[in-house]
């Protein structure tokens, strides 16, 4: 460190005053400012090995200048400079320990998985609630088409209701090239329906926090229109072409819909049942791990709208399609739940 | 102002710290930020994304209208959608914790366990914004394109958000329902700048002594007023309080206003000073001395 640059101090007559205080130590705080503004406006890269040692010390230097100065000076400018260049300090000497670049590749190494796992519970739950609605639905419509009304609205249907024709709805099915015409809005259409699930999963997400009820409606509400689909196309012998060609993408779709309730209900469930510890604690121990679920969610998403936007309208056949709806299925579950060694940091 | 009313500034500002102890055991005292500046913090966030849309739809409406497609387009949505969901993300992982709005309020976000601000927490916090910000203009958006829904339905889901979105006034640590989730809190975090120190006799002033008694009318609060009002070099200012300060001490109007305050001020200091190095610490006139 540079010795400070030392003015004779004015006043000679106490062996202790502030104005020597502040003139003895003036300059390492001057020194910290500077390397932290080049700290917060280049990052650590900026700095150089001589400077990166200084750091902690110019920090612990402008600590203990504060705990001096909050006992001996009454100079308001000085006690409120130092406060709030120890608070900079702080945050910028024990946040930054680990690059951006390692961050995400311990969040895809590990955290996510982790995160995914530890709300398995919550997921299993989701996944039958959407399932109860997918079945509650498809029995009502597959007796009663008229029930499909009630579920489905007009303008999401696009013609696809049990009025239409088997050969209509073989059309909207993607085979054959009566899709094919429409071939340029597909991409908008991927990206529409990606963003509009995000926006989805999002909210379930944050619903989770009225105590999970929410959530679960949403859920419910998302297996409703998939049963009340489905049973319009069983009724026309259509089933398995119809499975297809929701099995390529929705394995990824309903999966990632599931994570995002289940991140929810993991939030509801902290807020009611806190357990030992304190319910705020609880709340923001959920909320992390709900927050790694969620980014993963959205990246699922972004997957699936992929996959529904090229890889379904490319390809064209049921049983490919079932096979890389199968084959996406096992890897997201080889991805989350095949146990691994972790690193323990 | 009675010792009453004294108290009562002082314990208000009391109130807005929260114990904040570095592992070198140092109290940073952090200060909560009020709603206000958080307010006005989402208000110049909300603009600028809003300005950043139009820029970016103009960009993409003259390159899409140049190549006739519709690439455009969902570059476009793409751009929009990551723009409403990661702005605050975005700029809430950097170094400072906080999003332009927020950096010119000179607030941020940390962590309330006081360990270090992690990426999942700031990802739940502001994914819960979905909450608290959109719901409520969906449901206004909703009840007013549709007329189908009965306007008390309406009523009821916008006073419903409005309480999520406002939850923050209701709690003590100003903490928003995504704070509560993420384990957070938005506290000051202010640049302040070091000013000259007026405490020190530098240049040759008529020095006027000040007799003991004389500076035993004031304590630490009214110093450190002294102090702002030196500082803010306020004409009027000062030649209310040295008017105020001499007829307390009973001094004839002898000196210029900021030499008389100057000298008071540093002599009132030195002493308070000297009596805090022997762990005598006078909040204020009212206090014993």
């Amino acid at each position: 460190m540079t010795p400070p640059a030392t003015p004779a101090p004015v006043v000679a007559a106490p062996a202790f005053s502030t104005g020597r205080f502040r003139a003895e130590r003036e300059a390492d705080w001057i020194a910290f400012d500077l390397l932290l503004t080049k700290l917060e406006k280049k990052g650590a890269k900026a700095l150089t090995s001589d400077e990166l040692l200084q750091l902690p010390l110019l920090y612990r230097a402008t600590l203990s200048s504060l705990s001096i100065a909050r006992a001996t000076s009454l100079d308001k400018a000085l006690l409120d400079h130092l406060e709030a260049l120890s608070i900079r300090g702080y945050f910028l000497v024990y946040g930054v320990r680990e690059t951006r670049w390692s961050r995400v590749r311990r969040f895809f190494l590990y955290d996510w998985p982790a995160a995914v796992r530890s709300v398995w519970k919550e997921t299993i739950v989701i996944a039958l609630i959407i399932i109860l609605g997918a079945l509650t639905s498809y029995s009502l419509v597959a007796h009663q088409p008229e029930w499909y009304f009630n579920f489905v609205p007009e303008e999401m249907a696009g013609g696809r209701d049990p009025r239409a024709t088997a050969e209509y709805l073989q059309s909207t099915l993607g085979h054959g090239k009566a899709a094919g015409e429409q071939e340029s809005g597909l991409h908008v259409f991927a990206t529409f329906l990606f963003t509009h699930n995000s926006q989805v999963s999002i909210l379930s997400f944050a619903l989770g926090f009225a105590f999970g009820v929410p959530t679960m409606m949403l859920e419910y509400y998302q297996g409703i229109g998939l049963g009340a689909m489905l049973a319009v196309f069983a009724n026309k012998g259509l089933g398995f072409d119809f499975g297809g060609w929701l099995f390529i993408h929705g394995t990824t779709e309903l999966f990632a819909a599931a994570l995002s309730g289940a991140a929810g209900l993991r939030i509801g469930t902290a807020v009611v049942f806190p357990g030992a510890r304190g319910r705020l604690e609880a709340a923001s121990d959920a909320g992390r791990t709900a927050g790694k679920v969620m980014v993963g969610v959205i990246l699922m998403l972004l997957v699936a709208g992929l996959l529904e936007g090229f890889g379904r309208q490319l390809i064209t056949d049921t049983l490919l399609r079932y096979g890389i709806g199968t084959l996406m299925l096992l890897f997201w579950l080889a991805y989350y739940y095949v146990p691994r060694r972790e690193d323990v940091t | 102002m009675t010792a009453a009313s004294n108290l009562k500034l002082r314990e208000a500002r009391a109130k807005k710290i929260r114990q904040f102890i570095t592992p070198e055991g140092v109290d940073l005292e952090l200060k909560i930020a009020s709603a206000g500046l958080r307010l006005g913090a989402l208000v110049v966030d909300l603009t600028l994304i809003v300005v950043a849309l139009l820029v970016f739809s103009f960009l993409i409406a003259w390159v899409g209208v140049g190549s006739k497609s519709d690439i455009a387009y969902v570059v476009w949505m793409l751009g929009f959608f990551a723009l409403r969901t990661f702005w605050f993300i975005g700029f809430e992982l950097g170094q400072r914790a906080a999003t332009p709005g927020k950096r010119l309020m000179g607030i941020r976000v940390v962590a309330r366990d006081g360990g270090r601000l992690t990426a999942d927490a700031v990802v739940a916090r502001n994914l819960i914004r979905e909450l608290e910000l959109f719901l409520p203009l969906m449901m206004l958006g909703n009840g007013i394109s549709e007329d189908a829904i009965s306007g008390w339905t309406v009523l009821a889901g916008v006073l419903w958000s409005l309480t999520l979105s406002l939850f923050l006034l209701f709690n003590r640590d100003r903490m928003r329902m995504g704070d509560l989730i993420a384990g957070t809190w938005v506290v000051m975090a202010q640049r302040v700048k070091l000013d000259a120190d007026i405490g020190v006799a530098g240049d040759q002033m008529g020095a006027i002594a000040f007799t003991e008694a004389e500076l035993s009318v004031y304590g630490i609060f009214e110093l450190q007023e002294l102090e702002r009002v030196l500082r803010a070099r306020d004409a009027r200012a000062m030649r209310e309080v040295a008017d105020t300060i001499r007829a307390k001490i009973g001094r004839p109007v002898a000196e210029e206003d900021d030499v008389f305050l100057l000298n008071y001020y540093r002599q009132l200091k030195a002493r308070l000073e000297r009596k805090l190095l022997f762990g005598k610490r006078r909040e204020d006139k009212y206090a014993s001395d």
